[in-house]
């Protein structure tokens, strides 16, 4: 079986796994003698970037993993565990997966939300809600529009089928993101404290038991696709298909069995398969497992113990039971129908040991394979960026009319109304759902207390490729911008880091910054990275995507009767804004969409964001805001808007006093600003409130009417306006039923 | 140049390595009704339509090329082509 | 009021159909699996929304032969009460204790949306509670909710004021402008000749608490308490 020393393992055959010559020789030095095909192949697959994160490692070392609400830390296990109170606590995580959709959108997609949930439950956590953050290229194309409907719609058809309700999300729209479309899916579980299940393969002798679908040619080498520049082009398995149905039983016979205390760790089947959660689970628990590949139900004849190690077929859990209890444990899987064999069994010598009916396959110490080199690189400042910092503002002619430029700002993609996506999400199964898409966080309560959890998802990559230090750190301040809104305090973060090759030294530079950013936003805050995802490799046609950090925010609310909502409630509520009044250009949507632009220095004061989130939760905790709703894309005009569509009433602005621009007043994006309502008689209390802790707060105005009246000359009716903005992305999105696989 | 009417029946199959749980739950349930000896069931999916062509031939060649841009999806599935003899009215 | 939820593979509305009956309701319930036959204690059986078996082949088409529909379609005889609820209603249908089957929606897409339904019948052992041409509202969240019955059972149907719900606006005007679906004549939910199976495709068990947007829901489950 092994390699002779004089037998030179070719190139081609390095790049089939994704290896190079220098990590080649780390292997023979760190085994003594050369890997056979398995081997070299279980290497590749976990030294990948996607699982060994090379480039990432040292990088990510630098995020605070600390806070004392967590049980769990970040990198540990398979997600971040969060105390919120009454013996309860939220597991959470993001993860992309965004070079499979782009192959096949829908299947991409479906296993995507499959995996994130596999990741959840598989700690004893039930899966309470799915979140999905998604970036298309541009929708006049009809490729792009095909993957998009494709990714709507295998999201949809997994989480529906699932039974977990899809409460948030994004749907952005770029030029980057043409031909490399992101999908990052995230899951929220919750679970008492006494139920957490750690991934641990501990206990020598206790069986490995392999539950649920059959193990086909499904995927081989997707870890290791998802680690090359080009996925179109290079040889890979057969392609993933999402099974919800069978994922359902999965998720209640696993949390059925887990209740029987004869189960000691579990994981999920991701990527690089067997391989990946057989060597983690022993890494973790610093033991060793033989498996016997001949035990392993197969969907296809004739597979190699190669294929079999490295399948991705989807809705696999390996579960480590207690010695002598394993048919406690599959009696339960029996119960739902789901097949189990025993595998193999955890041993104490620290290594993997692949068998094949009695002959030995494979024998590698688990340290080598779970400590790929790390890679850290120079940090040179890229030459792009002095160009597209450079913005003189003084060139562009300001709107001659506000009201046409807000009517035309609300139909472009990144702007208007993502009904038409998400109705086609169930948003309410599991009967939690407080508030859902187009609210600024999702709101659930949970059952059996007082409280509630407020999420958000929220990436920028525009941002962080004009400036990715502050754009990381804007990321992390909009996701707690928007939780503060819906009533919550901040307490944990989950990141996807989307980024093209790390091997592009303008890449490096933004994925170092880009952390930092991320970093100091959660110092800021006190709150801590729980887990996450790197996808690197994100380009296409040559051109990397925009660096795009995805921020999952947790929030808690004490009581779940204080959630404020975007929409203005009553006629006669006084409107202000807290924070800044008007904002600053650079990097914004109204740059974007009107003049093509994609330019400007952007910065964020994260004292001044910090104390404008505690102004805004001190309000909602006194009761004294009726609405509160983050200002973001494309400015203060459109978070107008879309609180008066919320609240089905007009509004009457007209108190803006400000030197600025106009269309900075109406269409800037500077962070730490919120549009707030309240009932007038609450109007000193609030100003005292936001004096105290040194927040502007200025009065613009009233609720009522039918109308959007905008001091400084834009007066549209209120129909009209949600007619556009209800319109505008369905409209690009739906077109005929095209050609879809040329 | 003349041209008829062919009644053409595409049948659209996931591919032979590609997982069908579809077919798998249909599985389920006949063994649940007592077929047990039912297996390896896939489930796919019967398009029929009515094609204007100059001939048989071409019928299937239109046919084929509607099934690689839009009825099939080749990274999971496959398709079988029927025409039927002779022509028939289209509506 | 002694009630229970049937549990099949695939069923995702059960734990919620549950808290809505015991928690709110205040009933006596209890979750049954699908394989169990011994139903005869309930006075309330309710086939809870989901995607049985996977929706595969057509919603509802292989838990109707689940064992515990046997014993469903047993209770029915006997006048117990059964409610099924949105792939409930289709597994009802399958399973022939109600007329008529299901189609796609007409958009082809699965929708989720508040809407809004006229109480067409009072005259019901679910629907008691309710005012005779109210106005409820309830979400909907499924892919296949179309109603489809031949003109001469809908006439009968009709007749027989066995439509219970109608998909409408929110005054009460039934149009097609308010059809989530395609639903033949707006049908949300309809009862059986013996006036003790109700099918519905709206979700009551996601209205039954203000905190979730609407307390409608629990009108039903006040309903069946009278």
């Amino acid at each position: 079986m092994a390699r002779a020393l004089d037998d030179p393992v070719s190139d081609t055959a390095l790049t089939a796994v994704a290896l190079n010559r220098f990590e080649y020789n780390r292997i023979l030095e760190r085994l003594g003698r050369p890997p056979n095909d398995l081997e070299l192949g279980m290497f590749g697959a976990l030294w990948s970037e996607h699982c060994g994160y090379k480039h990432s490692k040292a990088l990510l070392r630098r995020l605070p993993t600390d806070s004392p609400r967590l049980l769990v830390r970040a990198g540990d296990e398979n997600a971040g565990v969060v105390d919120i109170g009454d013996g309860m606590a939220i597991v959470f995580k993001i993860e992309s997966h965004n070079h499979p959709s782009a192959v096949e959108p829908f299947e991409g997609a479906a296993t995507g939300v499959g995996g994130i949930i596999r990741d959840i439950f598989t700690m004893g956590a039930r899966p309470i809600a799915l979140f999905d953050s998604l970036r298309f290229g541009p929708l006049d194309d009809a490729r792009n529009r095909y993957l998009a409907n494709g990714i709507v719609g295998g999201v949809g058809s997994y989480g529906n089928c699932v039974g977990i309700p899809t409460v948030g999300g994004e749907v952005v729209v770029e030029d980057c993101y043409a031909g490399n479309p992101l999908v990052n899916a995230m899951c929220v579980g919750l679970l008492r404290h006494q139920d957490l299940m750690l991934a641990e393969a501990s206990g020598e002798g206790n069986p490995l038991i392999l539950v649920g679908a059959d193990t086909g040619r499904d995927g081989i080498q997707g870890a290791t696709f998802a680690s090359v520049e080009d996925p179109e082009s290079s040889a890979r398995g057969v392609v993933q298909v999402g099974n919800p149905f069978l994922e359902k039983l999965l998720i209640e016979a696993c949390l059925e069995a887990l209740s029987t205390d004869a189960i000691i760790g579990l994981q999920d089947l991701g990527a690089a398969g067997l391989t990946s959660s057989s060597v983690e689970s022993a890494a973790r628990a610093g033991a060793g497992v033989e498996i016997d590949v001949a035990k392993i139900s197969r969907r296809a004849a004739n597979m190699t113990p190669y294929e079999v190690m490295l399948s991705e077929s989807q809705e696999r859990m390996l579960v480590v039971a207690e010695s002598g209890r394993e048919s406690e444990v599959i009696d339960v899987f029996d119960k739902w129908g789901l097949h189990s064999d025993v595998i193999g069994s955890v041993t104490s010598d620290g290594s993997v040991t692949i068998t094949e009916s009695g002959k030995t396959v494979a024998h590698v110490p688990i340290e080598h394979l779970n400590e790929p080199p790390e890679y850290r690189l120079a940090v040179e400042f890229p030459d792009y960026l002095a160009g597209a910092s450079a913005l003189d503002i003084s060139a562009i002619p300001e709107p001659k009319n506000v009201g046409e430029a807000l009517l035309s700002l609300l139909s472009a993609p990144n702007i208007a109304s993502k009904e038409c996506i998400y109705r086609t999400y169930d948003q309410t199964v599991g009967s939690n759902t407080v508030a859902g898409p187009g609210a600024d966080a999702a709101v659930l309560r949970i059952k059996g207390t007082e409280r509630a959890i407020a999420l958000s998802t929220d990436g920028n990559g525009r941002a962080c490729y004009l400036n990715p230090k502050a754009g990381g750190a804007m990321a992390v301040a909009e996701a707690a911008r928007n939780v503060v809104c819906a009533g919550a305090r901040p307490i944990a973060i989950t990141n996807c880091l989307n980024f093209g090759s790390p091997s592009d030294p303008m890449v490096y530079y933004q994925l170092y910054e880009t952390i930092e950013g991320i970093a100091e936003a959660c110092e800021a805050f006190g709150i801590p990275v729980t887990g996450g995802n790197v996808s690197l490799y994100n380009e296409a046609a040559g051109r990397q995507i925009y660096p795009t950090p995805v921020i999952g925010m947790l929030g808690l609310l004490e009581n779940v009767e204080t959630t404020t909502g975007i929409g203005f409630a009553a006629e006669g509520d006084v409107v202000a804004v807290m924070g800044d009044l008007a904002g600053s250009l650079d990097g914004s949507e109204f740059l974007k969409h009107f003049h093509g632009l994609i330019k400007g220095m952007l910065a964020i004061d994260l004292d001044r964001e910090v104390a404008v989130q505690k102004a805004c939760s001190a309000a909602i905790e006194a009761g004294l805001l009726r609405s509160a709703h983050d200002i973001s894309d494309g400015g203060l005009a459109v978070a107008l808007a879309e609180s008066c569509f919320a609240g089905g009433v007009g509004v009457n602005v007209d108190s803006v006093p400000t030197e600025a621009r106009i269309d900075e007043l109406w269409f800037g994006e500077s962070p730490s600003r919120i549009l707030v309502s309240i009932s007038p008689k609450h109007r000193s209390r609030l100003l005292d409130l936001t004096a105290s802790v040194n927040v502007p707060l200025h009065i613009i105005g009233r609720v009522g009417g039918d109308r959007l009246k905008l001091a400084r000359n834009a007066d549209v009716s209120l129909d009209e306006a949600r007619q556009i903005w209800s319109s505008g992305l369905a409209n690009v999105l739906s077109g005929r039923m095209e050609a879809q696989y040329t | 140049m003349s041209v008829s009417n062919y009644r053409v029946t595409v049948i659209v199959r996931p591919l032979d390595e590609v997982v069908d749980p579809e077919g798998d739950t249909i599985e389920l349930g006949l063994h649940q009704l007592g077929f047990e000896g039912v297996a390896n069931v896939r489930s796919g999916k019967v398009i029929e339509m009515v094609v204007s062509a100059a001939d048989a031939i071409h019928a299937r060649s239109l046919a084929t090329e509607m099934s690689e841009k839009l009825l099939a999806n080749p990274l999971i599935e496959r398709f079988d082509i029927e025409v039927g003899q002779g022509s028939v009215t289209q509506q | 009021m002694k009630a229970c939820v049937v549990v099949f593979p695939g069923s995702n509305c059960d734990a919620d159909t549950y808290h809505a009956l015991k928690e709110v309701a205040g009933f006596d319930t209890d979750l049954r699996w699908h394989g169990d036959t011994d139903l005869e204690k309930y006075d309330l059986i309710v086939i809870p929304g989901g995607f049985a078996y996977g929706d595969h082949l057509r919603a509802g088409a292989i838990a109707h032969f689940a064992p515990a529909m046997r014993s469903v379609g047993e209770a029915a005889k006997r006048g117990v009460r059964i409610l099924g609820i949105c792939n409930g209603f289709q597994v009802l249908l399958e399973a022939g204790l109600l007329p008529g089957a299901m189609l796609r929606n007409d958009s082809l897409q699965f929708r989720h949306q508040w809407v809004d339904l006229r109480v067409e019948s009072t005259e019901t052992p679910f629907t008691a509670a309710c005012g005779q041409g109210q106005v409820l509202r309830m979400p909907i969240a499924h892919g296949e909710g179309n109603y489809f019955a031949d003109p001469e059972t809908l006439r009968q149907m009709g007749h027989e004021r066995r439509i219970v719900f109608r998909y409408s606006d929110e005054e009460g005007n039934v149009d097609p402008a308010h059809n989530p679906n395609g639903s033949a004549e707006n049908i949300a939910g309809i009862i059986d000749e013996g006036g003790n199976v109700m099918g519905m495709m709206p979700h009551p068990e996601r209205c039954s608490e203000s905190i979730l947007g609407g307390t409608h829901g629990a009108l039903i489950w006040r309903s069946l308490g009278l």
